[in-house]
């Protein structure tokens, strides 16, 4: 795996187009319309990828869908998480202990990790979004005296909605990292913050020129959140999306996922918010 | 009243106000304290203070038939609520509620109005001050509308 100017390239020496067998070994409801799939290589071999990177996943007999990496990059077993949207990936999430499963990849290009050694970094994820940070999170965690400050703001649509909650609950509980949730409506029993995720980036403390973003949630949020930091003095070369595209082939060949000049299987899912911020003013684009 | 004067400007809110117009303010200022679970005002009432958020953590909420109270956002130290003060008819739209212990300072809304009224450089140094949050819970009320989060995403 090369690593030039701190941007991880794709890793993989496969067929590109011919995915392996792999084998659900555990299935969990992670939120009312996502669940979490931890996956068995069926010939063995290890799995490797990096922080960011994305799957195309096989439902036999239904169709392929890209999906983040959402498990330690350090450790096995390969980990998923699904939301139902579509055909695709509602039978995903359908799938039970045992049932095969397609695994092509990885692919992409992940989060800036050696670029944010030294740095205070800050996670901002919104949803979802969570799932394609988890691993940037376990490799932070895992090598902690590389790296600054860890902050993780998560905002979620309600309180059932929280991906991961115990791990959640766990990271809060760690005096070498910061996090806040927030959520965007809520009950009375709900004791945490409300209000959108841009709110805590107002409230937050850090020094810009000592700072890498790694920001992953709806389109929408992202490009909030990333002027929200601009406004606080980040540089938008250390500000990175995570884009999300209708993938199909995931290496740059059919077209489906372009944005402008860029192929975001191929040449993303991870940007830079300064190569993002001209295409993400494009309407509809 | 000296110590009142420089908890308020140093709170962000007054942050690099002009300290004349700091002591002007502070005529209309008082320390308040609300435990937790303690309604600050309620829907409907009169605007009748301006509160400055020093500790603690408030709620802003409304109550729907059948459907109880909903948060709509929380605020923490450093941040302002009862923001509708400045015009008529000077009523709250929402419920205040602590969630903490919270520390406030309360300023009196009349007295401030009247102030600003007399002093239009002062109301207008105040006015710049109260657009900006405005604002922020216009577009943060916009992106909560738009549910970001939701299935459609």
């Amino acid at each position: 795996m090369s690593d030039t100017a701190g941007v991880l390239k794709p890793a993989s020496a496969a067929p590109p187009m011919a995915p392996r067998v792999a084998h659900v070994r555990r299935r969990r409801h992670d939120a009312p319309d996502a669940w979490t799939l931890e996956l068995e290589m069926a010939d063995g071999a290890p799995f490797n990828y990096a922080p960011g990177q994305f799957n195309m996943l096989t439902a036999f007999g239904v169709g392929e869908a890209a999906i983040s990496v959402s498990g330690d990059p350090a450790k096995g077993p390969l980990i998923h998480t699904i939301r139902a949207v579509g055909p695709v990936s509602r039978a995903l999430t359908k799938l039970a202990p045992g049932d095969p499963i397609g695994v092509r990849g990885p692919f992409g290009v992940g989060w800036p990790m050696a670029q944010a050694e030294g740095k205070d970094v800050l996670l901002v994820a919104g949803g979802l979004g969570l799932a394609p940070l988890r691993p940037a999170l376990y490799r932070l965690l895992g090598e902690r005296a590389r790296y600054g400050k860890v902050t993780l703001l998560f905002g979620a649509r309600r309180p059932d909605d929280i991906v991961f909650r115990r791990e959640v609950e766990s990271w809060r509980g760690r005096f070498d990292m910061e996090v806040e949730v927030t959520v965007d409506h809520a009950g009375p029993e709900w004791r945490g913050h409300v209000g959108v995720v841009t709110g805590l980036i107002s409230r937050q403390a850090f020094d810009p020129s000592a700072t890498i973003a790694m920001v992953c949630g709806p389109e929408v949020m992202m490009r909030f959140v990333a002027m929200s930091l601009v406004d606080r003095g980040l540089s938008e070369d250390f500000i990175y999306l995570s884009m999300e595209r209708n993938m199909k082939c995931a290496i740059g060949h059919c077209g489906h996922c372009q944005l402008g000049p860029t192929f975001i299987c191929r040449d993303g899912p991870v940007f830079t918010f300064t190569r993002l911020n001209p295409l993400l003013a494009v309407k509809e684009l | 009243m000296e110590n009142l004067e420089r908890i308020l400007s140093e709170h962000p809110f007054f942050t690099d106000l002009d300290k004349g117009f700091v002591a002007l303010a502070c005529g209309c200022a008082k320390n308040a304290r609300f435990e937790a679970g303690q309604f600050i005002f309620h829907e409907g009432e009169a605007a009748d203070h301006f509160y400055l958020l020093r500790e603690g953590r408030v709620a802003l909420q409304i109550s729907a038939p059948g459907r109880g109270a909903s948060t709509f956002l929380t605020l923490g130290p450093g941040e302002v609520f009862g923001v509708n003060w400045l015009v008529p008819p000077y009523r709250w739209t929402c419920d205040a509620r602590a969630l903490d212990g919270a520390r406030v300072i309360a300023m009196d809304t009349l007295c401030l109005r009247n102030k600003c009224e007399a002093d239009h450089d002062l109301g207008y140094a105040i006015m710049k001050r109260l657009m900006p949050v405005l604002l922020e819970r216009l577009h943060a009320t916009r992106l909560q509308f738009l549910d970001l989060y939701g299935a459609h995403v």
